[in-house]
């Protein structure tokens, strides 16, 4: 259900840069700890778009990797957890993110990267300059 | 037609954090301590509230209700004496599953900020979208109880992630239903490292004292932060 609210969120960002014109675009970053499907997103940016500048616009989603780095000692790592084998599904450890420090153990690690959710471009479509004749 | 490409670089949600920066001034302005609680649908936030804000002594608290529809919430903490104000998502807001700025907004001239020490923004109930939005709030807080799974921090990691305080309700279930306290303390703690925990029985009353202590307190430490 979030994608439809942020899908809303991109369609009103685009149409207030689009200065009136049609969008044919919109260049989308996520960041890997947003949790969003980008195959909803693009559904309900679809639906959300339709009778407004973005109607049948394309949504292109580029997903950023989680990346955290460690003030304390260093350390850099992704907090993602290890893809979970289908005989593994059961082990309670499975699926456990690491945002604690994996070298000092320490809590107040900073997201570097993965938490984007930004409206990077928008494409506009406009008359040419001087109308072929007919 | 040709096509021209425009930069924006700008955070999709940037419209909502300005009206929560707008929301942020007239708090401040007012002197007033805005908690942000979030929460499945059923975990107890109304209830806990009730334990909570019941004749707390030395803060004047009042209580915003986001719900899609209904007044049951708002009706219930009337009942305490506790000042109330009921946003329902679905009159205008088109069924929102979650409150965001302008909702919050929208409510504000109904509310007597002034005379308030401590506002407690009771969201939709709903572990994925409120988590996106904020409010103006100065602390975002979250109610899990026991009868959800101890998995649900791997499962809405943004959520988890997003709050500063994590009330684990409905203690009193716990010989009744499958579920490790550990291992969801330790979910808990991988997805949001050293955030506070705290063990409620809104039933019982088990940890309420604690509870009723962190709300007490919560204005002194946001003005002393400011």
């Amino acid at each position: 259900m979030h994608e439809l609210s942020i899908s809303s969120a991109i369609v009103d960002t685009a149409i207030r840069h689009a200065d009136g014109r049609r969008v044919a675009s919109v260049a989308l970053r996520v960041g890997a700890l947003r949790q969003v499907v980008p195959e909803s997103l693009e559904f309900y940016f679809g639906i959300v778009g339709r009778d407004t500048l973005c109607e049948g616009a394309e949504l292109e989603v580029e997903v950023v990797g989680a990346w955290m780095t460690c003030d304390f000692c260093g350390c850099e790592w992704d907090p993602a957890p290890e893809p979970v084998a289908a005989h593994a599904a059961l082990d309670p450890s499975a699926g456990v993110p690491t945002f604690r420090c994996p070298g000092c153990e320490l809590a107040g690690a900073r997201v570097v990267r993965g938490d984007e959710l930004e409206v990077d471009s928008i494409e506009v479509a406009e008359p040419l300059a001087v109308a072929p004749e007919s | 037609m040709h096509r021209t490409k425009i930069r924006v670089a700008e955070d999709a949600l940037d419209a909502n954090q300005t009206i929560a920066n707008a929301n942020r001034h007239d708090f401040d302005h007012a002197g007033v301590a805005v908690v942000n609680m979030m929460s499945a649908p059923g975990a107890g936030k109304t209830t806990l509230l009730e334990r909570g804000l019941a004749d707390l002594e030395g803060v004047r608290a009042g209580v915003l209700e986001g719900d899609v529809q209904g007044t049951m919430d708002a009706d219930r903490i009337a009942a305490i004496h506790v000042p109330v104000v009921q946003l329902n998502t679905d009159s205008g807001f088109g069924g929102e599953c979650h409150l965001d700025a302008n909702m919050v907004r929208s409510a504000l001239a109904d509310l007597p900020l002034d005379d308030l020490d401590l506002l407690v923004i009771e969201n939709v109930g709903n572990l994925v979208c409120p988590a996106e939005f904020k409010v103006g709030e100065d602390a975002r807080i979250m109610v899990a109880s026991v009868a959800e799974g101890e998995d649900k921090p791997l499962k809405y990691p943004l959520m988890f992630r997003a709050c500063e305080l994590v009330v684990v309700n409905k203690l009193d279930l716990l010989p009744h239903v499958e579920f490790d306290l550990d291992r969801f303390l330790a979910n808990i703690d991988a997805v949001n490292p050293g955030v506070r925990t705290m063990l409620v029985s809104a039933t019982t009353g088990r940890g309420v004292d604690e509870w009723r202590e962190w709300l007490t307190e919560v204005p002194e430490r946001i003005r002393a932060t400011a």
